[in-house]
């Protein structure tokens, strides 16, 4: 067994509904393999632990050429037309597919990940310059967030911390 | 593959120390794995997950995950860490004579 804890840190940056998953999966992954993680949330990843939208996060069909018939059960690949992408209500329902396409799995919704992460140890943080750009406070996270530091803060906390940006 | 030596005993385990035959387990083994993995001492909170583990280890044929337990038990993500630090669901797993849980949640 290795003396030193491994440690890895993502650094979240998306906030659509399929970009939220990767780090919450590889988090819990990481800790329940006795890795110490930290989560830095920056720009539009600052969704995924603001109060008011880590239960809105949406998944837009328009320009996601991966997404394909094969999410709705037609086989193959084939593509969703773009001019259907705008159509109201269309980004709702790709977001309820995806959200059912989880629950189906077992997956638990971002919030409550987050929550597990938390539990489990992680330590989040909030971009500082995000922060002020969207002009958000402590306040505005969920329990968890332990501080909003700027870049030079996270490089210092992540010394010899794998990072993987998202 | 290969064995191992628990205590008095000599058990099946694969390249990452986990049994690989649950049927050579048995409870007195459990405090010896435990030790391996940094556990000291096996409480009864301990032994209620252990026992939880083993019944839906052996009755779906995998080790159920972290979430699984947690679910499974009541007993909370937290207090999962404390008693089993680093990465329960696999110690567990591994103090309860079963294979390494499968599954990313």
């Amino acid at each position: 067994m290795a003396n030193e804890t491994r440690k890895v840190a993502f650094i979240c940056s998306k906030g659509n509904l399929d970009m939220a998953y990767p780090a919450l999966v590889m988090g819990w992954a990481a800790l329940g393999n006795g890795i110490d993680v930290t989560i830095f949330f920056t720009f539009w990843g600052m969704d995924m632990i603001n109060k008011a939208r880590i239960d809105h996060l949406e998944i837009p069909p328009i320009a996601n050429s991966s997404m394909k018939m094969n999410m709705m059960g037609i086989p193959g690949y084939i593509g969703i037309p773009q001019w259907m992408g705008w159509i109201p209500g269309m980004t709702w329902f790709a977001s309820t597919l995806m959200k059912s396409k989880m629950k189906g799995l077992g997956v638990p919704t971002v919030r409550e990940y987050m929550g597990m992460l938390v539990d489990a140890g992680a330590k989040l943080y909030a971009c500082k310059m995000s922060v002020d750009m969207f002009k958000l406070k402590k306040e505005d996270f969920i329990d968890g967030v332990q501080d909003i530091v700027t870049a030079g803060d996270f490089m210092d906390m992540t010394e010899g911390a794998q990072i993987i940006f998202i | 593959m290969g064995t191992k030596v628990v205590g008095s005993k000599t058990v099946q385990v694969n390249d990452e120390g986990f049994m690989t035959n649950p049927g050579e387990w048995s409870k007195e083994l459990a405090p010896e794995l435990a030790k391996e993995e940094g556990i000291a001492e096996l409480t009864p909170n301990h032994w209620k997950i252990i026992d939880f583990c083993r019944q839906t280890g052996l009755s779906s044929g995998k080790a159920p995950t972290l979430r699984q337990i947690t679910t499974g038990t009541g007993i909370s993500t937290k207090d999962m860490f404390a008693l089993f630090p680093k990465g329960p669901a696999k110690k567990v797993a591994k103090i309860s004579g079963l294979g390494k849980p499968e599954g990313c949640v």
